[in-house]
């Protein structure tokens, strides 16, 4: 049994039909550590989260999640796994028949069996932490901007109190402030939880606050991995030319006609 | 060869598509028998369906049974006799149009409604989210809705055969200028139980097929606005023609000799 590491993943492959997404991913994930994976789009960032949420299965390899295989299990003992993790989805994927409060203490009701009055309770406090109003609990998510979608999505993925976050770029499409606010949230949430946070994105400032290791994925596999520190001078031609955003370097932009 | 080619491209996409419409349907009926049940859910479909369908359904039904009796006695009224009017009238309606007619209501209506909901919950990732969640996405939201079609459309069926039967006896009393209670006492006379269980019993297997081809086609549903309303428009036009081919094949199990 690993106690080091939350996640493993070791040759990790996935394909969709003639397309190869993952092609060999070796990634480890430390506990309590705040690993963000950059990459540009189409590299299989998104596929990756899928893979360790048990969303998509991969072709072959392994994913450990607290030294458990998680390839290969069944939908229910999967459901279990998912109770100890969070997400906030890039479009923060709010039930837009329930409101506010709803969405916020749906893992708490329906995962978690809770009765509503204390699961009410919990989602407003936790709606306060993530810096919104009592006031909000009652709307719909219809009736909230970008950020404060956002931020209601942040509060659904930590409500629970996961040991696990994923947050799939959760910065695109908000102002440049915003997606500042919103980076700090993340990190005193995951900081306040004691979790193991995995963050895709390809906003480098977001990668410079949120992140303890930084992971890049390259056509399928992941070409580099080390401290945050360390990624100005990493000494790695595609990392530097991602995290400079240059057009032109080793890494050219496959444009399919 | 080239001729093959694109052939057997079709043949392969239709055993791909048939497959998996087969294990979506094992994995909806399996659901439906393992906890967690969400009672609330499936009220509120139950109330969806079987209420708020009452209006259409009452009124092609009324129309159908008022259309029915006109044509019975302009085409048999050298036969000058009540009473085959009115058995007429019974027979097609709770044989026959009473299901078909609520059932196509109902997938225009309540099909379509499924299919684009739960497309747009797929596109907007709020089916992950509910895995993430750690619920069930088959037992929380495809189980209620195909259970509510299977429990409602038998009900709406025999508010439907009777106001059919009703249209038929506004018919024949104010326009045909028949005796309306004569009418009544040979629709009752003339009535088998046979009529009544068999028209119900296909409004359950038309529910089925409703409900369940809407969730399968908002389920796999693809590509943003314009794979919702391409997977709202296949749940509308394949469940009625499978009602209809379905309806033929009842038909023939139940009165066939």
């Amino acid at each position: 049994m690993d106690t080091l590491y939350k996640v493993r993943m070791t040759d990790v492959h996935k394909a969709f039909g003639k397309k190869v997404v993952l092609d060999g991913v070796n990634l480890d994930v430390k506990k309590g550590e705040s690993l963000v994976i950059i990459g540009g789009s189409g590299t299989g960032k998104s596929v990756t989260i899928k893979c360790i949420q048990g969303l998509l299965t991969p072709d072959s390899g392994s994913i450990t999640v607290d030294g458990r295989e998680i390839v290969g299990l069944s939908e229910r003992e999967m459901e279990k796994i998912n109770a100890q993790t969070g997400m906030l989805f890039q479009g923060a994927a709010l039930f837009d028949s329930l409101n506010i409060w709803e969405n916020v203490a749906f893992g708490l009701i329906q995962g978690k069996k809770l009765k509503r009055a204390d699961a009410k309770e919990i989602a407003i406090e936790k709606l306060k932490q993530v810096g919104l109003s009592p006031d909000v609990a009652v709307l719909y998510p219809d009736e909230l901007s970008g950020g404060m979608k956002k931020r209601v999505g942040l509060a659904r993925a930590i409500a629970s109190n996961p040991e696990l976050i994923f947050f799939d770029e959760p910065t695109t499409g908000l102002d440049p402030i915003m997606s500042d606010v919103i980076n700090d949230l993340i990190r005193s949430c995951v900081s306040d939880l004691g979790s193991t946070s995995i963050t895709i994105t390809h906003d480098m400032s977001s990668v410079r606050k949120i992140a303890d290791t930084v992971a890049m994925l390259y056509k399928g596999k992941i070409i580099w991995h080390g401290s945050v520190k360390d990624i100005d001078d990493s000494g790695n031609p595609y990392v530097d030319q991602f995290i400079n955003g240059r057009a032109d370097g080793p890494i050219q932009m496959e444009i399919r006609g | 060869m080239n001729i093959f080619a694109p052939v057997g491209r079709v043949f392969i996409a239709f055993l791909e598509s048939t497959g998996r419409l087969a294990r979506f349907t094992l994995k909806t009926v399996s659901h439906c028998f393992r906890p967690p049940f969400y009672f609330r859910a499936l009220a509120g479909q139950m109330i969806e369906i079987g209420f708020y369908s009452l209006p259409v359904v009452a009124l092609t039904t009324m129309f159908s049974g008022m259309v029915i009796a006109l044509q019975s006695y302009s085409g048999l009224s050298t036969l000058s006799s009540e009473g085959v009017v009115a058995s007429v009238v019974e027979l097609t309606i709770t044989r026959e149009l009473g299901p078909v007619m609520a059932a196509l209501m109902v997938a225009g209506r309540v099909g379509a409604a499924m299919a684009a909901e739960l497309g747009t919950m797929r596109v907007t990732e709020q089916i992950d989210a509910l895995t993430t969640l750690s619920t069930n996405p088959f037992k929380y939201l495809i189980v209620p809705r195909v259970l509510a079609g299977v429990l409602m459309l038998p009900v709406l069926v025999l508010i439907g055969d009777i106001i059919g039967i009703y249209g038929g006896w506004l018919i024949c009393v104010y326009k045909l200028d028949f005796n309306g209670t004569n009418f009544l006492r040979n629709v009752w006379n003339f009535m088998q139980a046979i009529d009544i269980y068999s028209g119900m019993t296909k409004a359950a297997v038309f529910g089925f097929i409703v409900t369940l081809l809407g969730c399968y086609n908002g389920y796999h549903s693809r590509g943003g606005a314009e794979g919702v309303g391409a997977a709202t428009t296949n749940a509308v036009v394949a469940s009625s023609i499978l009602i209809l081919i379905s309806n033929y094949w009842l038909t023939e199990l139940f009165f066939a000799k």
